[in-house]
């Protein structure tokens, strides 16, 4: 299928394929394991779909204008994705982002004219929070904050976008949904579009098994500040991954089904398998958030200009 | 004076809430035994059998351990152990 001509970049968001896992999982031979390959989006991650919730609702409710400046704590994708949609719409956008993000990051969002402000390496992205909120507190007239943790056309995004694809792709034979928890967007939205679903499908959350993890952008919820958005009782079961589990995952699924994603959707694979083991029959979709190039460290000669 | 360990958020539980720990100067190996003590559960959650795990960076003063002598790494009185995570978290 040939994708119509756009007005603008931000028609390309959503609609992503969905790829079925065939190498990483042939111990199930029975269940079905489906990646809906986010990272498709023009963006390069699922964060595309709420961010452009999030500013179109804004701007059709006068919250977001052409005087004010879009600012937001994120730690890299969904800073990109305001980025992109801020220079297509004619938005000025800043973010706070912890200083120890990646420097592909920090390249990428600048090269869309956004300015950024750094919040201390330590504190991780929850010290990113607290500072975003006192710089709007300092100047609330001058900014716009999302607050994509509050906010609800993040997972309006999925529960109008993700879900309602995946039901359109794989409704008639789906019977598990496994997605991590971040600012937990997609796990809301998407679940509350399945539970519509005249058949039950269970609805797994995945989360790092520790405070001090390496999975970019999932979010142990008892040792974090816990999204507004987030309501414990909508997944059926919190599943723990960890983390290197999850980074051997998106090893193999580069090196085996020709997906290089990033870690946070090697631990949903790695989940994924996990359900297809205990369930032996079934269908399970899960998330690929984004591609693994985004992590790619500085090698040791460039970490002297870099950090 | 010792050396002072810098401990990052998701720690902090096992600190009792402290960002900033001294212990006796030494190796990096050393000062992580020496904070097993006080802190129950904090190797685990830095090592595993293979060493520094790989989603966590030790940095003496500002430099990665892994670039110096890894867990060998001598630090001396005064000088600073910085436990940075990997990543930062959140999306």
């Amino acid at each position: 299928m040939i994708r119509p001509r756009l007005t603008s970049i931000v028609e390309a968001v959503g609609s992503t394929p969905m790829v079925r896992l065939r190498n990483v999982a042939k111990h199930c031979p029975k269940v079905k394991i489906y990646l809906k390959l986010e990272y498709m989006n023009p963006g390069g991650s699922v964060k595309d779909r709420a961010a452009l919730q999030m500013m179109n609702d804004a701007i059709a409710d006068g919250r977001l204008t052409k005087d004010k400046i879009l600012i937001d704590s994120t730690s890299g994708n969904t800073g990109v994705a305001y980025s992109i949609f801020g220079a297509a719409l004619g938005y000025r956008v800043a973010l706070v982002i912890p200083e120890n993000v990646s420097q592909a990051r920090k390249n990428v969002t600048r090269a869309f004219g956004t300015e950024l402000i750094f919040s201390d390496p330590m504190e991780g992205s929850d010290g990113a929070i607290r500072k975003v909120r006192e710089v709007v507190e300092a100047h609330p007239d001058k900014y716009f904050y999302p607050d994509q943790y509050a906010n609800p056309s993040n997972p309006k995004a999925h529960y109008l976008g993700t879900g309602r694809e995946i039901l359109q792709q794989v409704g008639h034979e789906l019977t598990h949904f496994v997605t991590g928890l971040g600012t937990s967007g997609t796990m809301m939205g998407v679940t509350r579009r399945l539970r519509e679903h005249t058949r039950k499908i269970t609805c797994i959350a995945v989360e790092p098994a520790g405070a001090l993890h390496g999975l970019e952008g999932m979010k142990h919820m008892a040792s974090s500040l816990v999204p507004p958005i987030y309501d414990a009782n909508v997944p059926d079961e919190i599943m723990a991954v960890e983390t290197e589990d999850g980074w051997d995952m998106s090893e193999r699924l580069s090196l085996e089904e020709g997906l290089h994603v990033g870690h946070s959707s090697g631990a949903n694979v790695a989940a994924a398998i996990r359900v297809a083991e205990r369930i032996g029959e079934g269908c399970v979709v899960t998330i690929a958030c984004d591609r693994g190039d985004r992590y790619f460290t500085p090698m040791r000669w460039e970490k002297h200009y870099e950090w | 004076m010792p050396v002072t360990v810098r401990i990052p958020t998701p720690l902090r539980t096992l600190t009792q809430g402290k960002d900033e720990v001294a212990v006796d100067a030494g190796s990096v190996r050393a000062i992580i035994d020496n904070l097993e003590k006080n802190f129950p559960g904090l190797r685990d959650r830095l090592c595993d059998e293979k060493g520094v795990r790989r989603f966590v960076n030790i940095y003496a003063n500002d430099e990665d351990i892994r670039f110096l002598q890894n867990l060998d790494t001598i630090l001396k009185e005064g000088e600073s152990l910085s436990i940075v995570p990997a990543i930062a978290g959140g999306s």
